[in-house]
């Protein structure tokens, strides 16, 4: 699977409260959650935000608190990918649950610059900085992980493993 | 090759002889935890997989203790949502405000005698890691986890690596569990222990009370680690003696030890003879300085409490100090027992007379605040000195405020002082 969009770029210890603030998770509507991801460390994200978006930062994304609202946030805003030097444990795993794709590569955090239109492949593990014409190597996923994200998330994986059966 | 604590305990749970750092195993779990924020979102996913029962009532705690006592209709909403399922499911360990068993999950799960040595333990929030304390293996997850843990009981895990933390001597006076831990976080970083155990170790740690030991590990995730735990020793034997006594009689517990040889990517020695009074600046729990150093930094809030240092020790020490003191003018003190038994405890025992003399507010059991939820938001350019457990941008209020994460005793000296302060000042 490919995705494609401009580059986001944040710094280390992006948290989960500045990702989704704890003022909003008396709601767990994606749509909702949504126009108030990342409010307050980038107050205009939601409204730049365009659908196939890349978000970058740098060590430790996702740190703090356990709330899945992070990744629905980020998924439901638009952002089809994001990549980090490395992401927080509880995050990493709320991310694959909810079908959300990230990928580990510190090269490609330190060398994508906001605004680059950055490419990249799930299937190799391949990121390709068109705007800076430069290419980063991410470990691919392993195919159970792919194949939780390819369909949306444990909840759609484990519908269709069950159909299966 | 020999194992870690952490990883005998997986090693038992997932039912193999033996396992070593990166393998992925399924384990069976003791015990499965959410919490008001996180397991309404949690139940959505349960009924969307089209699973009927949970897999035992007796295994899964549902705490309403984030936006409760209700603050606001939505937050209401959410709490029914999870009352409802726990009526529903006959869950037993569901209780409401107000019920002498409830409180702050992290508080309650340990002092109700729910959690024990050598327990696996799930949790949708990210202090579930609060109970290697007890040597149990603890962490948090999501509320997607939550949801298919409490339908199997099980769950997947990549076994850790660990991190030795040695823990030498005795602290000195006023020093606490939080303040070796901010010191330990100071010192590796917020990812220091990324994906890793906490393993600690040492003659010192006869020195760190339970409730000590508790706030360490309940901020182990502050520095990215899977979990933290403590070996079991006279003291946790004698808590557990206290918590559930039956269980305790009939040995329901299991103690492990780290196998000599077990491997460990790095070593950490701490002298608790030298750890000072620490302090968190914003806005991140690394980001530490010795209490002493700060300097006419004025405050407008002070909040004792959450599930880091809301403890009975906690809230005894903050009364000890309070009295015949009195919070500074224009600072507002909080102060937040951590559970409906620790607070009723502080009652019969005249601490919240103390506080309330002093000019505290005493609030209900709740999160509240640490998350800025209810019960002492702040407003823009406002800094308070917190016993809580993050300071990021916007944690406790307006994204313009400020948190200072420190112990209970900084936070005491700090209210009467109305600046950063150290108790010998006061």
């Amino acid at each position: 699977m490919n995705v494609s969009g401009k580059a986001f770029k944040y710094n280390d210890n992006v948290d989960t409260d500045v990702i989704i603030p704890a003022r909003y998770l008396t709601s767990a509507d994606p749509e909702i959650l949504k126009e108030h991801c990342m409010e307050d460390i980038d107050p205009d994200f939601a409204g730049k935000v365009r659908p196939g978006d890349i978000m970058v930062a740098g060590k430790n994304f996702g740190c703090g608190s356990s709330r899945e609202h992070a990744p629905v946030a980020i998924k439901a805003s638009g952002i089809s990918l994001v990549i980090a030097s490395d992401f927080a444990r509880i995050f990493y795993r709320n991310a694959i649950n909810v079908g959300l794709p990230i990928m580990e590569c510190p090269k490609a955090s330190d060398s994508i610059e906001a605004g680059d239109i950055i490419e990249a492949d799930f299937d190799t593990g391949m990121i390709y900085n068109r705007t800076k014409n430069e290419e980063y190597k991410a470990a691919p996923f392993p195919d159970f992980i792919k194949n939780i994200i390819d369909m949306g998330g444990l909840v759609a994986y484990t519908g269709r493993s069950k159909e299966g059966e | 090759m020999g194992m870690t604590m952490t990883q005998k305990i997986l090693a038992d749970h997932a039912g193999v002889p033996e396992l070593k750092a990166g393998d992925l195993i399924e384990a069976d779990l003791d015990c499965i935890l959410g919490n008001d924020v996180t397991t309404p979102p949690a139940i959505s996913v349960f009924e969307k997989m089209g699973y009927g029962e949970v897999f035992d009532k007796d295994r899964i705690c549902l705490i309403p203790d984030h936006f409760t006592p209700n603050k606001d209709i939505k937050s209401a909403e959410l709490a029914r949502c999870m009352r409802c399922f726990a009526k529903k499911h006959e869950i037993k360990n569901y209780y409401e405000v107000g019920d002498m068993r409830n409180g702050i999950e992290h508080v309650i799960l340990p002092d109700n005698g729910i959690v024990f040595p050598g327990d696996a333990i799930i949790g949708a929030d990210s202090h579930t890691c609060t109970y290697g304390a007890l040597g149990a293996f603890s962490t948090g997850v999501g509320s997607t986890d939550l949801a298919c843990a409490m339908a199997s009981g099980r769950t997947w895990f990549k076994v850790p690596e660990a991190i030795k933390v040695i823990l030498k001597g005795k602290p000195q006076r006023y020093v606490t569990g939080k303040d070796i831990i901010l010191h330990l976080i100071g010192m590796i970083g917020v990812d220091g222990a990324l994906y890793k155990s906490l393993e600690f170790f040492g003659d010192g740690i006869s020195n760190i009370s339970m409730d000590g030991r508790l706030t360490i590990c309940n901020m182990a995730i502050e520095c990215g680690a899977k979990n933290g735990i403590f070996p079991v020793d006279d003291i946790t034997l004698q808590y557990i003696s206290k918590t559930d006594p039956e269980r305790f009689s009939e040995g329901g517990y299991k103690v492990y030890e780290a196998d000599s040889d077990a491997s460990y990517v790095r070593e950490i020695v701490i002298d608790l003879d030298e750890v000072p009074l620490t302090v968190a600046l914003p806005h991140l729990p690394s980001n530490t300085r010795k209490a002493s150093d700060i300097k006419d930094m004025k405050i407008d809030q002070v909040v004792i409490g959450s599930c880091t240092n809301g403890r009975y020790e906690d809230i005894r020490l903050a009364s000890e100090l309070f009295k015949g003191k009195k919070v500074a003018p224009g600072v507002r003190c909080i102060v937040i027992p951590g559970s409906a038994r620790v607070w009723r405890k502080a009652l019969d025992e005249g601490m919240l007379a103390v506080f309330s003399d002093a000019g505290c507010v005493i609030s209900t059991p709740t999160c509240g605040p640490c998350l800025g939820g209810h019960m002492g938001i702040l407003a823009e350019g406002e800094r308070c000195v917190s016993t809580t457990n993050r300071n990021f941008v916007g944690r406790m209020g307006h994204t313009g405020s400020e948190v200072i994460l420190s112990c209970v005793p900084v936070a005491v000296a700090s209210a009467v002082k109305g600046e950063v302060s150290t108790p010998d000042m006061i």
